[in-house]
C-alpha cells in the first residue's frame, strides 16, 4: 500500500442551472490570452450533445484514453509507444480548431466610426485567426438549452443502447448541463503519451500539470485526453489545461469555478488513495467493474492502518484530517451518489458527478411517476436511466438507480417532516440509509454551505520550498522569470504578426472600396 | 577577369569554406545552449496542425521522413574517413549510391517540402499567424533542397567520385580543425559551393528558429514509464527546504483530531 492523497471534485448536477458562471471566471483568470481563445479549461454542455469539442466522446474518431490489450495490460489507445512517436510529424488523431470553434471579435470599432447610413451601423464578427471578417459557425456552447436540432444532437455517443428517437419528440425530450474540467485522473492518459514527459502528477495533491518549460508541442496529450481537456496554444507552440487553481487550491482557497458558482454544485475534497493499485484498477477486464475498482482504490481515512501508512508515506496531519471531513469522499463512497464522467477510458478520474434526478417534484406530485416496491419509479424519470449510466458508470444502470433512489428519498424524507412534521423512516430503510445520514446528505446537499463544500487543507509551502528563494518572484508565471505566457520577442523568439494585435481596429468597407477603386 | 576580383574570389573562398563555418558551428553550439537554458518557454516544434490540417499530415510526414535520411545520409557520407570503407566499395560505386538514395529521398522531401511551403504562403489563416522566422526558414530550407538536387547531375557527370571525395575531406578537415580545409575544394562546380554556404547559414539561424526542435527528439520516451509522479520540491534543486516535522521515523504524532460526524452507509 502506498497513501497518496488527492484534491478531489464532485459535481451536483441535480442543482446546475447552467449558468456558465463557472466557464467565464475560469476563462477571464486563466485563458483570456492569445493563442488559447478558443480553450475553455472549463465548460458547460448542454447534454444531449455532441458537445465541445464535437463530438469528443467519440473515442473511435479521437483515440482518446486508454484500451485493454489481449493479454490483460493497457496501453493508451492511440497505440504503443513506438507507434505513438511514428505520428510525430502529423497527428492524424487531432482536432482542428474548426472542431471547437473559430475564435471571434466583433468589430466594434465600426460602431463609432460608421458614416451616417439610413439602417443601423452592427458590429460584425472578425477572426481572431485572420484577422478577416468571418462568419460564425460553431461556438464553444453551441447546442446551449437543446440548441441544434435532434438530428445533430443525437449523435450523442450516450444514446447508445437507446431508442433514441421518441426523445426527438418535443413531449419527450430531456436535458441538462454538463460542467466539465479536466479530471485530474489517477491514471491519466496525457501524461503517458507526451514524447517529452512533461506532463506530470503531482503527488501531493494529485493536480495534473504540463511543464511549460519542458513542453515540446508534440501534441499528443490533445489526442490523448478522452476528455478533450487538453488545448494546444496555437501562439506558444505548448500544450495547456485546466490547473485546478493549484495556487488557490495550495493555499486553502477553492478553485475559481467552484468559488464562483451560483448554485453551489462544486465540492472539493481530500480522498485518500492506493497509488499500487491503480494499474490493477485501471485493467480490468469487464468497463462496468471500472466504477468498483476506482472505489476500491480509495482508502478509508477512519482505518487506523491506512492512517499509519499514510503518515509514513509523508501525507501531512492536516490532509488526514481533511480527508476525515471529505464531502468528495462521503458522497462517492459513504452515500455512494457520485460517479465518474466515462469510466470506460479507463484513466480513473477524479472529477465526479451526482446524477441529475430531473424534475420531479411536481411530477411525482401530479402522479406521472409510478411507484415500485415501495419507492418512486426512478426508472420512469424525464432522462432516461440508460442514458445516465451511459455517461457515469459504463453503462451498468444498477448504481445509478440506487443513486437516484436515495436522492429521491431523501427529498420525501425531509419533506414529510418539514411539511408534513412526520418522519418517513419506511423509505429511508428501502433505500438503506439512516435518518442521521439522510440529514447530514441534506445538509451537503440542499444546504450545501460554503465550509461542507470545501474541505481544504493548505500544503504548508514552508516545508517544501525555501521562502528566502522566493524572496521578490513573479509567484505565479510561465516560466523563464516573469514569464506572463506571451512570446514577446526576443533574440531567439521574433514577435510575428500575432492575430491580437493584428486583428484590424477599422475594416474597410466595401463602399469604401468602392469608392476608392471608382476615384482611382 | 581582373586581378583584384580574382584576389577578391579568392579571399571570399577562403573566408566561407575556412573561417564561415567555425562561426556557424560557434553560434549553432553556444546560441543553442544559451537559449535552451535562458528561454526554454520558446523552444519547441510550432506545429500549426491546429490551425490547418489540409497539405500537413501528408507534407510533414513526407518532409520529415525525407530530410531525416537525407541529414544521417549526409552525415554517414561526409564523415567517414575514405580509409574506413575504401577497402569495401569504390568512390564510384558509393557515389551511385549517394546520388541514387539520396535522389529519391530528396524527392519525397521536395514533394513535402512544397507542399508545407504552398500551405504556410497561400493559406490565409497559417500566413497570418507565422512569424517572419517561420516563413524565412522554410523558404531557405527549399531553397537549400533545390541546391542539393540540382547537384546531382553535377555529380552524375563526373562519376568517378572525386567531387565528392573532395567534400568530404572538407567536411573532415573542417570538423577535425584542420587548417587549409578551403583549399581542398578550390573549384569544385558552384551549385555545391552554394549548396555548403546555405547549410552552414542553416545551422547559424538554428537557435533563433524553430529548428530546435530537432534536438528534442523525444526517442528516451521509448524507454520511460508511463506514468509521471512529481515530488514536491523534486523538480528544483533549491538548497534546504526545511524537514516537514513527525516525518522522520518515531517522531511524535500530532494528536488525532477529534473523529468527525461521519455516519457510513449500512
Amino acid at each position: 500500500m502506498k497513501v497518496r492523497a488527492q484534491i478531489a471534485m464532485v459535481l451536483n448536477l441535480d442543482k446546475c442551472i447552467g449558468c456558465h458562471t463557472c466557464s467565464v471566471t475560469c476563462k477571464q483568470v486563466w485563458t483570456s490570452r492569445e493563442g488559447v481563445e478558443y480553450a475553455w479549461f472549463n465548460n458547460v454542455e448542454t447534454k444531449p450533445g455532441i458537445g465541445y469539442p464535437k463530438d469528443w466522446e467519440n473515442q473511435e474518431k479521437w483515440k482518446g484514453g486508454w484500451t485493454r490489450k489481449r493479454n490483460g495490460t493497457i496501453q493508451p489507445k492511440m497505440g504503443a509507444k513506438w507507434r505513438i512517436l511514428a505520428s510525430i510529424f502529423a497527428n492524424p488523431h487531432l482536432p482542428e480548431i474548426d472542431d471547437y470553434y473559430e475564435p471571434f471579435t466583433f468589430d466594434y470599432t465600426h460602431l463609432q466610426t460608421a458614416p451616417e447610413s439610413e439602417t443601423m451601423p452592427v458590429a460584425r464578427p472578425v477572426s481572431l485567426l485572420t484577422g478577416e471578417r468571418m462568419e460564425i459557425k460553431w461556438g464553444p456552447n453551441w447546442e446551449e438549452i437543446l440548441g441544434t436540432e435532434f438530428r445533430k444532437r443525437s449523435k450523442d455517443r450516450n444514446f447508445e443502447g437507446i431508442q433514441k428517437q421518441i426523445y426527438g419528440q418535443f413531449e419527450q425530450t430531456f436535458m441538462f448541463y454538463l460542467p466539465r474540467l479536466c479530471e485530474h485522473c489517477l491514471n491519466p492518459a496525457c501524461v503517458a503519451s507526451c514524447p517529452s514527459g512533461s506532463i506530470y502528477k503531482r503527488e501531493e495533491d494529485g493536480i495534473v500539470l504540463i511543464d511549460q518549460e519542458k513542453c515540446r508541442g508534440w501534441r499528443m496529450c490533445v489526442s490523448a485526453c478522452p476528455y478533450k481537456k487538453i488545448y494546444y496554444n496555437w501562439q506558444s507552440g505548448k500544450a495547456e489545461k485546466c490547473i485546478f487553481c493549484y495556487p488557490r487550491i495550495e493555499a486553502g482557497e477553492p478553485t475559481v469555478c467552484s468559488e464562483t458558482c451560483v448554485g453551489r454544485i462544486r465540492y472539493l475534497g481530500v480522498m485518500l488513495y492506493d497509488a499500487d493499485r491503480i494499474e490493477k484498477a485501471a485493467s480490468v477486464e469487464n468497463e462496468q467493474h471500472l466504477y468498483q475498482e476506482q472505489l476500491d482504490v480509495f482508502l478509508d481515512p477512519e482505518d487506523p492502518e491506512v492512517i499509519a501508512q499514510a503518515r509514513a508515506d509523508g501525507v501531512p496531519e492536516a490532509w488526514l484530517e481533511a480527508a476525515r471531513n471529505s464531502p468528495a469522499y462521503r458522497m462517492a463512497i459513504d452515500w455512494k451518489i457520485a460517479f465518474p464522467l466515462h469510466p470506460e477510458y479507463r484513466t480513473l478520474p477524479m472529477v465526479w458527478y451526482v446524477p441529475p434526478l430531473s424534475p420531479v417534484q411536481s411530477a411525482a406530485e401530479a402522479g406521472h411517476i409510478g411507484w415500485k416496491d415501495g419507492l418512486p419509479d426512478v426508472e420512469s424519470l424525464r432522462i432516461p436511466v440508460k442514458y445516465l449510466a451511459n455517461l457515469l458508470t459504463a453503462g451498468a444502470e444498477a448504481p445509478i438507480v440506487s443513486a437516484l433512489q436515495r436522492m429521491m428519498a431523501m427529498r420525501m424524507h425531509m419533506r414529510a417532516r418539514t411539511v408534513e412534521n412526520r418522519d418517513d423512516t419506511a423509505i429511508l430503510a428501502q433505500v438503506g440509509m439512516s435518518a442521521a445520514q439522510v440529514e447530514q446528505m441534506y445538509q451537503t446537499l440542499a444546504i450545501a454551505n460554503y465550509e461542507d463544500r470545501y474541505v481544504i487543507p493548505s500544503t504548508h509551502r514552508e516545508y517544501a520550498e525555501n521562502a528566502f528563494d522566493l524572496k521578490s518572484s513573479c509567484g505565479f508565471s510561465f516560466g523563464q522569470g516573469c514569464y506572463d505566457g506571451r512570446t514577446v520577442g526576443n533574440l531567439f523568439s521574433a514577435s510575428g504578426p500575432s492575430a491580437g494585435r493584428m486583428a484590424p481596429t477599422r475594416i474597410r468597407e466595401a463602399q469604401d472600396v468602392a469608392k476608392q477603386e471608382a476615384g482611382q | 577577369m581582373s586581378v583584384p576580383w580574382n584576389g577578391f574570389l579568392h579571399y571570399l573562398h577562403d573566408f566561407l569554406f575556412g573561417i564561415y563555418p567555425y562561426i556557424c558551428m560557434g553560434v549553432f553550439v553556444i546560441g543553442s545552449l544559451i537559449r535552451f537554458d535562458r528561454d526554454q518557454y520558446t523552444w519547441r516544434s510550432g506545429s500549426s496542425q491546429l490551425l490547418r490540417r489540409k497539405q500537413l499530415v501528408l507534407g510533414s510526414n513526407l518532409f520529415h521522413f525525407g530530410i531525416i535520411f537525407l541529414f544521417f545520409g549526409h552525415f554517414v557520407g561526409l564523415l567517414t574517413p575514405h580509409w574506413a570503407y575504401e577497402w569495401a566499395i569504390a568512390p564510384s560505386q558509393k557515389q551511385m549510391v549517394a546520388v541514387t538514395a539520396g535522389g529519391i529521398a530528396g524527392a519525397v522531401c521536395f514533394v513535402g517540402l512544397s507542399m508545407l511551403l504552398h500551405r504556410r504562403l497561400f493559406d490565409e489563416r497559417i500566413r497570418r499567424t507565422s512569424t517572419r522566422a517561420d516563413m524565412a526558414i522554410l523558404v531557405l530550407l527549399w531553397v537549400q533542397l533545390s541546391l542539393g538536387l540540382i547537384t546531382l547531375p553535377f555529380s552524375l557527370g563526373h562519376s568517378d567520385g572525386v567531387a565528392m571525395l573532395k567534400l568530404s575531406a572538407w567536411s573532415q578537415a573542417i570538423v577535425t580543425f584542420q587548417g587549409g580545409a578551403a583549399e581542398l575544394i578550390r573549384g569544385i562546380d558552384f551549385p555545391y559551393l552554394a549548396h555548403l554556404v546555405l547549410g552552414m547559414t542553416l545551422f547559424l539561424l538554428t537557435p533563433f528558429t524553430r529548428l530546435v526542435h530537432i534536438f528534442s527528439a523525444p526517442v528516451w520516451y521509448l524507454f520511460r514509464a508511463w506514468q509521471i509522479v512529481r515530488v514536491r520540491g523534486g523538480a528544483t534543486t533549491r538548497p534546504g527546504p526545511v524537514a516537514r516535522p513527525g516525518l522522520a521515523g518515531g517522531a511524535p504524532q500530532p494528536a488525532a483530531a477529534a473523529p468527525a460526524q461521519r455516519v457510513p452507509a449500512e
